[in-house]
């Protein structure tokens, strides 16, 4: 539970000289395998890429010259680029909210029954832990223009039918739809840890207080509870949609004409499809910069989570 | 909270709402499984039925294993993902018992390093890390398809806060006994913080079977395809209209993690969710 990593932050700094008679190369040598890969594999990566991104350095051509934020000049100046970033927030702002209130609407349900918590527990979960490149090829067959089963139903109710992702209006929904289902269940375990930590005295409190309906008593006494592992949710259904990629590069290709178009597939694309690494670089420059921004904000909510307990 | 509430109009009413949910977070599972056992020609008629008419039985779960090679993709994400996770757990856990238990200089510049870590994504390096793999001739290899992964923050991060909770009193013994701190390591503390172990082992599996961006960046030849990238391979190669052998595909390819899950509900669910963090 993040409940766990955070708490156990702040605890006690107080090293114990465990160490005291041993040579501390006893802990370099234990930690050197780690460090050589995270300078190989993350630090000089970063370094590189951030120098990378003020050339117009091109796979597969010999030369490489400086342009200095030239990329950067040019990549706020471009449509496709400007679209993409567009797009990867509109998505954000559809999924984030959508998957947090659905989690907690299922958490809440779910806490109040009597009978049967774990089953449904089951079945919202089930999705978290599917493939989603596989489940991105059952969706898109699923919202089919003509043959899919969404479309069939529609239908046969007499509405029109909607061709999701053929057309630019919903591609961008659909594709959401698809990460809401498959990140709420993972806010709702999230949310059902905070609704356990609510003492139950608060309930009976509440009550003898005259906040006589379930309704009250959840605004007044759940929620404001929630309130630090509400925070925690959204910051991290916003960076784990922001990250969108698997079903861009699966369903729609970014298409219909654009409409899906979302940072991480146009930098992929930029990058490993016409190699025009310095671009892609800024390009990952400003994905990583917002990035970290969430991270700090994480952190922030982190830090106030521990107090307030 | 376990508020007396039993047998209330709201019991029902919140069984009927989450049964109704329910039913609309399983219908793409039976929608996947119900179209690799139905044939073609039923696919195109206008009206969805639940049932299919004629019983294709396994014959696409035998065309995607036998034309399309679902086999091989499953075996290539079994080896990748495990590559990974014992090369992370072979480099993370001593490192984060140095840090949970050693003090020495550098060690809270490496902490910190490890704290930023936590937030970069892989696509952060990954046109370098290409770059460079391309340099030494490893793309389109198990190495380049798994090296990115070896280190693992998270599992520094996490281990090490186990670790710090481990007592110290059995550590010094285990030294006063005559054993060698990296015996200490592998045959004291790290049974005693199995629970942890497991749990990041069912994160990581998870996360690298499904990952679809690496492969698709270092993989090449259809023989070293991860179960992702197999799949999104044969979905556009296909012709399209083979529904029923690409649904037997991708119920194959999901089924590992899936029957994992079921079995053990509770780790998987821990597993997932405890690294919110990331």
């Amino acid at each position: 539970m993040p409940a766990d990593l955070t708490q156990s932050v702040s605890i006690s700094r107080a090293p114990r000289r465990l160490g005291a008679i041993l040579s501390p190369r006893i802990a370099y040598g234990l930690a050197a395998p780690s460090v050589l890969l995270l300078v190989l594999t993350v630090m000089a990566p970063i370094m590189m890429m951030i120098l990378l991104s003020f050339t117009s350095y091109k796979f597969g051509e010999t030369g490489i010259e400086w342009i200095g934020i030239g990329n950067y000049a040019q990549l706020f100046g471009d449509r496709t680029f400007r679209r993409a970033l567009w797009n990867t927030f509109a998505y954000v702002l559809m999924v984030a909210p959508a998957s947090v209130l659905l989690g907690l609407f299922l958490a809440v349900l779910i806490d109040g029954l009597s009978k049967g918590q774990r089953f449904y527990r089951l079945i919202f979960f089930l999705p978290v832990t599917a493939t989603v490149v596989a489940m991105a090829m059952v969706w898109k067959y699923l919202l089919h223009g003509t043959i899919g089963p969404f479309n069939l139903l529609l239908q046969s109710l007499g509405l029109p039918s909607l061709d999701v992702f053929g057309g630019r209006d919903l591609a961008l929904a659909g594709l959401a739809a698809i990460n809401i289902w498959s990140l709420a269940g993972f806010n709702m375990v999230l949310f059902a840890a905070g609704l356990t930590a609510v003492p139950e005295d608060l309930y009976e409190a509440a009550a003898m207080d005259g906040m006589d309906s379930k309704f009250d008593r959840f605004l007044n006494v759940t929620l404001p509870l929630l309130g630090p592992v509400t925070m925690f949710v959204i910051v991290t259904s916003t960076i784990t949609a922001f990250k969108v990629f698997d079903t861009v590069a699966v369903i729609t290709h970014g298409g219909p004409r654009g409409a899906t178009d979302v940072l991480l597939y146009t930098t992929y694309l930029e990058g490993f499809s016409y190699f025009r690494m310095g671009s892609a670089a800024a390009m990952t420059v400003v994905f990583l910069a917002i990035m970290m921004v969430f991270a700090w904000i994480q952190a922030r909510v982190l830090d106030r989570k521990v107090h307030y307990r | 909270m376990n508020r007396p509430h039993r047998f209330r109009p709201g019991q029902i009413l919140s069984h009927v709402i989450l049964l109704f949910l329910a039913f609309l977070f399983m219908f793409p599972f039976y929608v996947m499984i119900v179209t690799s056992v139905r044939s073609p020609a039923e696919l195109f008629v206008p009206e969805f039925r639940w049932l299919p008419e004629s019983f294709t039985g396994l014959r696409y779960y035998i065309q995607a294993v036998a034309d399309i090679p679902a086999l091989t993709f499953l075996k290539n994400g079994v080896l990748i993902s495990g590559g990974i996770l014992i090369v992370q757990l072979l480099t993370a856990i001593p490192c984060a018992y140095a840090l949970a238990k050693f003090e020495f200089r550098g060690r809270d510049l490496l902490f910190a390093l490890v704290l930023f870590s936590l937030t970069v994504p892989i696509q952060a390096p990954a046109l370098p890390l290409f770059l460079g793999l391309n340099a030494i001739g490893a793309i389109d290899t198990y190495f380049a398809a798994m090296v990115p992964f070896f280190l693992s923050v998270f599992a520094i991060f996490l281990f090490r806060q186990t670790f710090r909770t481990y007592p110290d009193e059995i550590i010094q013994a285990a030294r006063l006994d005559g054993m060698s701190e990296w015996a200490i390591l592998w045959t004291v503390v790290v049974p005693g913080c199995l629970p942890s172990v497991a749990a990041f082992s069912i994160f990581s599996v998870t996360a690298h079977w499904n990952d679809l961006y690496w492969p698709m960046v270092v993989i090449r030849s259809n023989d070293l395809m991860t179960p992702p990238l197999g799949l999104a391979f044969f979905a556009d190669s296909e012709s399209g209209a083979n529904y029923g052998a690409l649904m037997a595909m991708a119920t194959i390819l999901t089924a590992p993690l899936m029957i994992g899950f079921l079995l053990a509900q509770r780790h998987f669910i821990r597993g997932i969710t405890m690294t919110g963090v990331k």
